[in-house]
């Protein structure tokens, strides 16, 4: 498989970082980098890490299996995660997750039908004094209101 | 960038470069005495680092509140294996978001506080264990650390000294287990983040099976602040056996939320009516979380003449924990709070120990029963027995982290889950939330 000089540049520097013979230390991070620009862990990718780590395939199985961020399948280009964690449900956290819910007609983990959103209720983000908080991607949205979120998911559909 | 007010209240040490102009670069950093205390260090003996870090009574800023220079101690500085300084930057406890301003205002503090820790124990690298939802701060510490190598803060034979220290950036992929030390040692190791028995504790046997300091990122930033101004200082700005200042997140049901650096043995009510502008609406407390979601619940009379400090929360039978502050106000279904708490473990339990891993299903299963109006009398008590067999029985403290804001949410709100019984509806819920559900 081949990358983009970015990733590349970018795993070339991760398995040095970590002791000799301890290349496998790289595993998660290389995981995720390479998600985001494949859109999701492929068969294709497990071989490959597994490869340029020196470990078997169900190595790495293992370990993706294990982490929420890492999925099989592609979300959509958008993928919009809303906190539903206790500093979000006492501010009004639950109301923006079925907000999105209806307004995108998709529920947990989700995509739209065209590939462009998906949804996913998530754990606390590290954003609670500044709650409801969510993700898209991986910016932050602070002490979000309904009609912030349609902003948001409005300028979602028009940058696509 | 800051996202609150600062309050005329705060004792900025940790947070004092914040309101400066690009507080993040090495410019302002170095304008501002930074990288003095290492400067200072490196010409002190190691055990002259650990006992000014001794002297300023910082104890552990992750949870657990471990003395740090005790912790520093415990690493055979003299082992022939390689030493590491590990950063935990998983922050996710819920309640808690003190180490995301902390990297992303002042990131080279956090370096500086990985330089010191490593001179104590002679070690020569580093790395940064960040979650992976936190990815522009991985950008930023990246930046940072670039930077502190350009300028010979980071590298080989640093300032001149036979001293060499690389520092490294790794991102979780989602995981809150990741943030207990071993299984975050796990994780780092490139496997799935279930925890380690101990001991042998990481200071012995620790990232990558060597010698290893792992603390906390606010942990890691007081260090140059105590080795700068000395250990005494530093304590004298907090209580006798807990020194200096804490960042704490005051979420939920107040006026201004928001991030606060606050000196040790700080009122709570002080906390909640100054600082926070009290609570919102003008309603009333009901409940207290001081630390974070697995911190025992306290009631707003458990509240009074209570300060914000590791002895005064234990002998209220609760944890200062991580400073994620979580205030909730007389109209919260405490019902629905225990069931969200624990939804969260359910869902972030590794499933390695079984009490964990079957107490936490159970217990949400339960609870989601119980406050659909479906739960029986007997629940009431089946759900503390449950959560009080999962206590001590796990090699992480995960377990314990469900089931003892549970114990206290049923043991103090009993009444609660009895206004729940007889298939009636949550006595809290606005009409339309029960609509939508």
């Amino acid at each position: 498989m081949t990358f983009s000089p970015n990733l590349e540049a970018r795993f070339a520097k991760l398995v040095t970082s970590y002791p000799p013979g301890r290349e496998r230390s790289a595993m998660v991070p290389m995981l995720l980098y390479a998600q985001d620009e494949i859109g999701a862990v492929t068969p294709e990718l497990v071989a490959e890490v597994a490869r340029r780590l020196n470990v078997t395939p169900l190595q790495v199985e293992e370990v993706l299996s294990y982490y929420s961020m890492l999925h099989r399948k592609p979300l959509g280009k958008a993928h919009v995660q809303i906190c539903t964690n206790i500093s979000c449900l006492l501010t009004g956290g639950e109301d923006l997750w079925h907000h999105a819910c209806a307004r995108l007609g998709i529920g947990h983990k989700e995509v739209t039908p065209d590939g462009q959103i998906s949804l996913e209720e998530v754990e606390c983000i590290g954003a609670c004094s500044w709650a409801p908080a969510m993700q898209v991607n991986y910016d932050f949205f602070h002490k979000v209101t309904p009609e912030r979120l349609d902003q948001i998911l409005d300028g979602l559909r028009k940058t696509q | 960038m800051l996202y609150n007010e600062p309050s005329p209240l705060e004792v900025k040490v940790l947070t004092r470069r914040f309101s400066l102009p690009h507080s993040e670069t090495i410019d302002t950093y170095l304008a501002t005495d930074g990288y003095k205390a290492f400067q200072k260090a490196l010409g002190m003996k190691p055990e002259e680092i650990i006992e000014e870090v001794k002297v300023s009574n910082l104890r552990g800023r992750g949870g657990a509140g471990f003395p740090t220079g005790m912790k520093w101690s415990f690493v055979p500085r003299t082992s022939l294996k390689p030493k590491y300084i590990v950063v935990n930057a998983d922050e996710s406890e819920p309640g808690t978001c003190k180490d995301r301003v902390l990297i992303e205002n002042d990131p080279h503090q956090l370096i500086e506080g990985m330089l010191i820790a490593a001179l104590s124990v002679d070690a020569h690298a580093g790395y940064i264990y960040v979650r992976g939802e936190y990815r522009y701060l991985i950008e930023i510490l990246d930046k940072a650390i670039a930077e502190a190598y350009d300028r010979g803060y980071l590298g080989k034979n640093l300032l001149g000294s036979n001293f060499s220290f690389d520092a490294y950036t790794h991102s979780g992929a989602g995981a809150y287990e990741c943030g207990e030390e071993s299984a975050l040692l796990e994780s780092l190791e490139g496997k799935r983040g279930i925890p380690r028995i101990r001991p042998p504790f990481p200071a012995v046997v620790g990232a990558f099976q060597c010698p290893t300091i792992l603390n906390n990122v606010e942990t890691y930033c007081a260090a140059p602040a105590i080795i700068r101004d000395g250990g005494a200082a530093f304590a004298a700005l907090g209580i006798p056996k807990a020194g200096g200042t804490k960042l704490t997140c005051l979420t939920g049901h107040v006026n201004k939320p928001g991030v606060y650096e606050l000196p040790l043995g700080f009122p709570v009510d002080k906390m909640i009516n100054e600082v926070g502008g009290g609570i919102r609406n003008g309603k009333k407390l009901k409940a207290f979380i001081p630390g974070g979601s697995s911190c025992p619940v306290l009631t707003a009379e458990e509240c009074e003449g209570l300060t914000m400090d590791y002895d005064a929360m234990a002998k209220r039978k609760t944890m200062l924990g991580s400073g994620g502050v979580v205030i909730m106000d007389e109209d919260t279904c405490m019902v629905k709070v225990a069931l969200r708490i624990m939804r969260f473990y359910a869902h972030e339990s590794c499933g390695w120990c079984i009490p964990c891993r079957e107490g936490t299903a159970w217990l949400r299963k339960i609870l989601t029963r119980f406050h659909d109006g479906m739960g029986r009398r007997d629940d009431i008590v089946l759900i503390g027995d449950l959560a009080k067999n999962m206590l001590g029985r796990t090699f992480c403290p995960l377990g314990d982290a469900a089931a003892l804001p549970t114990i206290s949410i049923v043991e103090k709100f009993r009444e609660e889950f009895e206004a729940h019984l007889d298939e009636k509806p949550c006595p809290y819920e606005k009409a339309s939330q029960l609509v939508m559900a």
